[in-house]
């Protein structure tokens, strides 16, 4: 599913932000990626998709080489990808429906399938009866999962999580969590990149630790079987 | 297509501001060419009146017999040049000096002599009232033997063609000024539009929307604002048209405004002007992020 070789990435300013970066994640996987701010996470969170390409080395995410992408075919990857953020980037002036909708339609998705797939997502996320509610009118919380429920309507192979729960309380931290783990017993790969280690002390999740823009710690290498690339 | 539709008409109940100001700007760049146009419109419109006086007159010599008057008369009709040829008798010439010349007419009622020579009175076709061709045909009328004298009022035709040539220059430069700045103005005011959508486009992209999704709409609204731009453009031209005929009605009267072709081409100009303003801005947007 996720393949990085042998990855660099220097900024024009000279900076390395990522230092020959290599790991696979196979088809099914929940891996946190962990690591002080500055260690590379969003780094490589904006290489898988293909926000950036990477300097030097090999990055493969669901059957495109991302240091060989053509612009046309970035819209293709990411319609494979649901992406989540600290900052949830919700569009204000729609409703919960039409945030989730609108992911829908940008992508030409056919107009009388749109409200009930957005309905399945919403209720999925648990937010079936504020789908006409203005994020404004949401928590923090709910924020996130209308995010989730974007990322999710277009059935996604890889969910990635950039700091999904850097903005909530324990409660909403707890519930978004858990939201990830049913979409990934569903059988989404989800990548998540967090500094709350009490989060990843609780599941018994593959973790990838970041520093100074190498990984240090790679709790799959004692797992070489589960290395299998996808 | 509908969805396309719905987009590029939200930005407009969305910004009601910023899409009022884009519609007015680019009205009042567009108001400011017409002006200028019509100013352009109505100086053609008046050098063409001048142009058709422009008359070349050969003087006949006297005795000349009636039968090569008239075979003059149609090769000289045939020049490729010539419109019409009159031939003005004697008589008629002095029938016409009485009429018009008031303050000889004492002088020409006791001739016993009638001094004016008869004449051919000819006129040039649209497109050959200049110097040069009044020339020519001058010189190929000299070639008849009979022909005493040619007049066509050489500096006039010379000066009447600097004045078109003049015109036309200037009507092209400050045309062109006035079309760029009004692609400039639009072009700032849909950045600032697509600036305040940044946020939303950044979402698009992120959700797989291709650059030709998020394109259409900007370009459509763009389009939409040239065209209210060059309506509302047209109806301030005719506002600012009617004042202005209206307070000067004794000394310029005949005043024109746009024909309907005009019009259509100012409005066609703002819808492109409106179309290539949002194509470069949404272009170097989408190139930057």
């Amino acid at each position: 599913m996720i393949r990085f070789h042998n990855v660099f990435k220097s900024y024009p300013n000279g900076a390395l932000a990522l230092k020959d970066v290599t790991f696979h994640v196979s088809k099914g996987e929940f891996v946190f990626l962990t690591g002080h701010s500055g260690a590379g996470k969003s780094t490589i969170m904006k290489l898988l998709f293909a926000e950036q390409r990477p300097s030097q080395g090999d990055v493969r995410v669901s059957g495109f080489a991302v240091s060989s992408i053509s612009s046309s075919d970035i819209p293709r990857l990411r319609r494979r990808l649901g992406i989540v953020f600290q900052d949830f980037r919700l569009l204000e002036d729609r409703t919960a429906s039409e945030n989730v909708a609108f992911a829908l339609e940008v992508t030409g998705a056919r107009r009388d399938t749109i409200p009930a797939r957005v309905m399945r997502v919403l209720t999925q996320v648990g937010l079936a009866a504020k789908g006409r509610a203005y994020p404004r009118e949401l928590s923090g919380g709910e924020q996130q999962r209308v995010a989730i429920a974007r990322a999710l309507v277009n059935d996604p192979a890889i969910l990635l999580a950039d700091e999904p729960t850097g903005n909530l309380d324990e409660r909403a931290t707890r519930g978004v969590f858990q939201l990830l783990r049913e979409i990934n017993a569903g059988g989404t790969v989800v990548v998540m990149a967090t500094h709350d280690l009490d989060l990843v002390r609780q599941a018994p999740y593959r973790t990838i630790e970041m520093r100074d823009g190498g990984v240090v710690y790679d709790s799959a290498e004692d797992e070489p079987s589960e290395e299998a690339t996808s | 297509m509908r969805l396309l539709f719905r987009e590029a008409l939200l930005s407009f109940r969305r910004a009601p501001l910023l899409s009022g100001l884009s519609v007015t700007t680019i009205a009042f760049s567009l108001f400011t060419l017409g002006l200028f146009l019509l100013v352009a419109v109505n100086l053609r419109e008046a050098l063409k009146g001048l142009e058709e006086r422009v008359e070349i007159v050969a003087f006949v010599l006297r005795g000349t017999p009636p039968e090569t008057i008239t075979l003059a008369s149609q090769d000289i009709a045939a020049f490729p040049e010539v419109q019409a040829v009159d031939y003005v008798t004697e008589e008629q010439a002095l029938a016409r000096a009485r009429k018009e010349l008031v303050e000889f007419r004492d002088a020409y009622r006791d001739l016993s002599v009638n001094p004016l020579p008869a004449s051919f009175e000819i006129r040039l076709k649209e497109g050959y009232r200049n110097a040069a061709a009044a020339e020519r045909v001058a010189k190929r009328l000299e070639g008849f033997s009979f022909v005493e004298d040619i007049r066509y009022g050489r500096d006039w035709v010379e000066r009447l063609d600097k004045l078109r040539n003049l015109a036309g220059i200037v009507g092209l430069v400050i045309g062109a000024a006035f079309a760029a700045v009004a692609v400039v103005i639009i072009g700032v005011t849909i950045r600032l539009t697509i600036m305040q959508r940044a946020r939303e486009i950044s979402i698009m992209r992120l959700v797989g929307a291709t650059n030709r999704f998020i394109r259409s709409p900007f370009l459509l609204e763009g389009a939409l604002k040239g065209l209210l731009g060059g309506l509302l453009s047209l109806a301030l031209c005719y506002a600012g048209f009617r004042l202005f005929r209206d307070s000067n009605l004794g000394t310029l009267g005949g005043l024109i405004f746009f024909g309907p072709d005009q019009m259509a081409m100012l409005v066609v100009f703002g819808v492109l002007l409106g179309l290539f303003g949002s194509l470069v801005s949404v272009g170097r947007h989408l190139r930057k992020v």
